[in-house]
């Protein structure tokens, strides 16, 4: 087992005891909920007349079914308006504070979270929602749970866990020009496969990781669930310091700064630390990567020939045909060239200010192209309302994007932004499973943000590096 | 305060295929049908667009298949259940009468969205997963029966070896898998561990 590790370290300090199962009772220091995940667990807690235990380190928003273009109430989608008005009506009974959009600060519960400081490190963080592994980039150890557990926490402030082994995954060197954390995770999932993280908690190390910004990371701790990984943190440092400090929480608390960062330091993994596992990546020979089937996993660098089904393990053989099979491509082609009907730029992976920069940057001047839907959703209103301020909507809209309110939007469809029928989405996103943007037959290719509307200019997958003002920065 | 818990020390009952790795909770439960507040009525829309057309036809799936409708136990392949933490995924198959799965391997939410609803998740290797598979196909109505405790399954002349999570096998053999009860019990060590973190605020201290 792992020794030293900033896991162990924020495992110890909020284990309160060991259950008769084996498992551990931890202490959750923040629990964020949202409108899907949630109802049944207060109907479960009323069942039982529980109360909720800890209201003050409970923090509601909602993102997954919030319509992204008209906001008004009654939302137009009954099933919509009758989960919102449950979550108001939860969240006022147990006192829970509520970033609801007349808040300005509603959006993507990973979103909000970062930008309000209530995520820092050392805190376990859970919430209704597998991508709860995004808080890991402050060194939090954060965590997806279902329903039932959510129960648990809400009544008990705690979570039953059996502890994970520790994989380190050490990204050394200096990124290509136009490669961006989203190529590292899709990269890391591509190697290590959809269920090679399974049991274990992901560690991301190296100069690499260590200088990028906190939404480079984030968005790497984000998809830690798609490579198996229910968690993946990377240790604190300058750079989060930086970025806590301009946040609600530290700026209203300042003297709370000085309180917590021993705290934040003494729980960073030591030198000497043991890992279960050590993986050792080149950032040097990353390039854009792209997926051509229907798990994360099926990815390929965009210069790079989709394998044949043949040339895989055996256990993946079947799904890749599959996956070919519903995404009509062909093994020894690249994913260059692919067409696409839809570009979503949006999502907890891909939907922060610095993201919306870059991809503005690749838009200025251009045009989406005619046979093209393509929408950006920012993250957050707080994102939105910053980018606006900047003048990145109007370099949007001005292309021909849809400029949205900020919420989980087409990385799901749960609520209007859906594909239709077999339309095929350059997304920056996470998951391209069948189904998932809301057409059974629809096609997802998962990308990086710049990658996303270079796409929707050419109305293909494009290697974006081949745009001038992004090679020659 | 809640029901006694049940010991799931076995689980038996006619079993059905679902064959293919990476099986996500996108499959199980399209996204479309968790717009509601409750679980109830989940089981109808399990692998519903595997299972019915546009028109909502039935298509050819084995879970419509009528030797297989009174089925309880699954038997799936590799990282069955990854994606989403919807516990919609799990809620919906217990709707729709699975009471345990057997598989190559499971994603690690979905195994304990699955435990927190006293269902076991079984694991074997791929082979013994391909022959009752089969088994399963040509026998329909055949009964199949998880030994949680002892960690076997036994289908028509023959008991093949699985393994159990060591924390699952316990909590179900035991009754201790609703985690609610049995950590509500410990609020006083609770509080003392919360006030010892630096960065917990709690209201009435």
């Amino acid at each position: 087992m792992s020794e030293g590790t900033l896991y162990d370290a924020v495992w110890d300090r909020h284990r309160v005891t060991t259950l008769p199962t084996g498992q551990d009772q931890l202490f959750v220091g923040l629990h964020l909920i949202h409108e899907v995940t949630s109802p049944q667990a207060f109907g479960m807690l009323e069942e039982r007349d529980l109360e909720v235990a800890y209201p003050e380190l409970t923090h509601a928003t909602v993102d997954h079914i919030i319509p992204t273009a008209d906001q008004s109430r009654p939302y137009s989608d009954d099933a919509a308006e009758r989960m919102m008005v449950e979550l108001e009506e939860n969240v006022r009974e147990a006192g829970i504070e509520f970033s609801d959009p007349g808040s300005g600060d509603q959006g993507i519960v990973h979103v909000i979270g970062p930008e309000q400081g209530l995520t820092q490190p050392g805190k376990t963080i859970v919430c209704g929602d597998s991508h709860t592994s995004t808080h890991g980039a402050f060194g939090a150890l954060a965590f997806g749970i279902g329903t039932s557990q959510i129960r648990d926490v809400l009544a008990t402030g705690t979570v039953a866990m059996e502890k994970q082994k520790v994989r380190k995954i050490q990204v050394d060197g200096e990124l290509p020009t136009g490669v961006e954390a989203k190529d590292v995770i899709l990269e890391i999932i591509r190697r290590l496969g959809t269920e090679g993280g399974v049991g274990y908690v992901y560690e991301y190390a190296g100069s690499a990781i260590e200088s990028m910004g906190m939404e480079g990371r984030m968005s790497i701790c984000n998809m830690s669930i798609e490579g198996g990984a229910r968690a993946g943190y990377v240790n604190p440092d300058e750079t989060t310091y930086e970025w806590l400090a301009e946040t609600d929480y530290f700026r209203e608390n300042p003297e709370k700064f000085d309180e917590l960062e021993p705290y934040w330091e003494s729980i960073r993994s030591d030198e000497t630390a043991e890992y279960d596992d050590v993986v050792r990546i080149d950032a040097d020979e990353l390039e854009p990567v792209v997926t051509w089937g229907t798990t994360p996993g099926q990815g390929v660098g965009i210069t790079q020939p989709i394998p044949a089904p043949e040339e895989l393990p055996a256990d993946k053989q079947d799904t890749a045909r599959r996956a070919q099979e519903h995404m009509r491509v062909e093994p020894g082609e690249t994913m260059e060239g692919y067409p696409i009907d839809v570009a979503f730029l949006g999502s907890c992976t891909n939907a922060r200010l610095p993201d919306l920069r870059r991809a503005a940057a690749v838009v200025e001047g251009r045009q989406v192209h005619e046979d093209v839907r393509a929408m950006v959703v920012p993250g957050s209103q707080r994102v939105q309302a910053a980018a606006e301020t900047e003048g990145l909507r109007e370099t949007f809209e001005r292309a021909g994007f849809e400029w949205r309110n900020a919420g989980c939007s087409m990385c799901l469809g749960m609520n209007e932004d859906q594909l239709e029928g077999e339309e095929a989405c350059a997304s920056s996103s996470n998951r391209n499973f069948v189904g998932r943007q809301g057409s059974k037959d629809g096609r997802t290719v998962l990308m990086n943000p710049r990658m996303v509307v270079a796409a929707a200019i050419n109305g293909e997958v494009t290697d974006v590096r081949t745009l001038p003002e992004v090679t020659a920065r | 305060m809640s029901a006694e818990i049940p010991e799931v020390e076995s689980v038996s009952g006619t079993g059905v295929a679902i064959r293919g790795n990476d099986i996500d909770t996108d499959q199980v439960i399209p996204a479309r049908f968790m717009k509601v507040v409750t679980f109830d009525g989940l089981g109808q829309f399990a692998f519903f667009d595997q299972r019915f057309t546009d028109g909502d036809e039935e298509k050819d799936h084995p879970m419509n298949e009528p030797a297989h409708r009174e089925a309880s136990v699954m038997v799936v392949n590799a990282n069955f259940g990854c994606g989403s933490s919807r516990e919609h995924a799990p809620q919906a198959l217990m709707r729709w009468g699975i009471d345990a799965l057997i598989g190559e391997s499971f994603a690690e939410i979905f195994a304990g969205n699955c435990l927190a609803l006293g269902i076991p998740t079984v694991e074997a290797d791929e082979e013994t997963i391909e022959d009752l598979q089969s088994w399963v196909e040509a026998n329909p109505d055949g009964e199949i029966e998880i030994d949680v405790a002892s960690e076997t399954v036994t289908y028509g002349d023959r008991t093949v070896d699985v393994s159990v999570d060591e924390a699952q096998r316990r909590a179900l053999v035991d009754g201790v898998w609703d985690t609610t009860a049995l950590m509500k019990a410990n609020a006083g060590e609770v509080r003392r561990t919360a006030e010892e973190l630096p960065y917990v605020d709690l209201d009435g201290d």
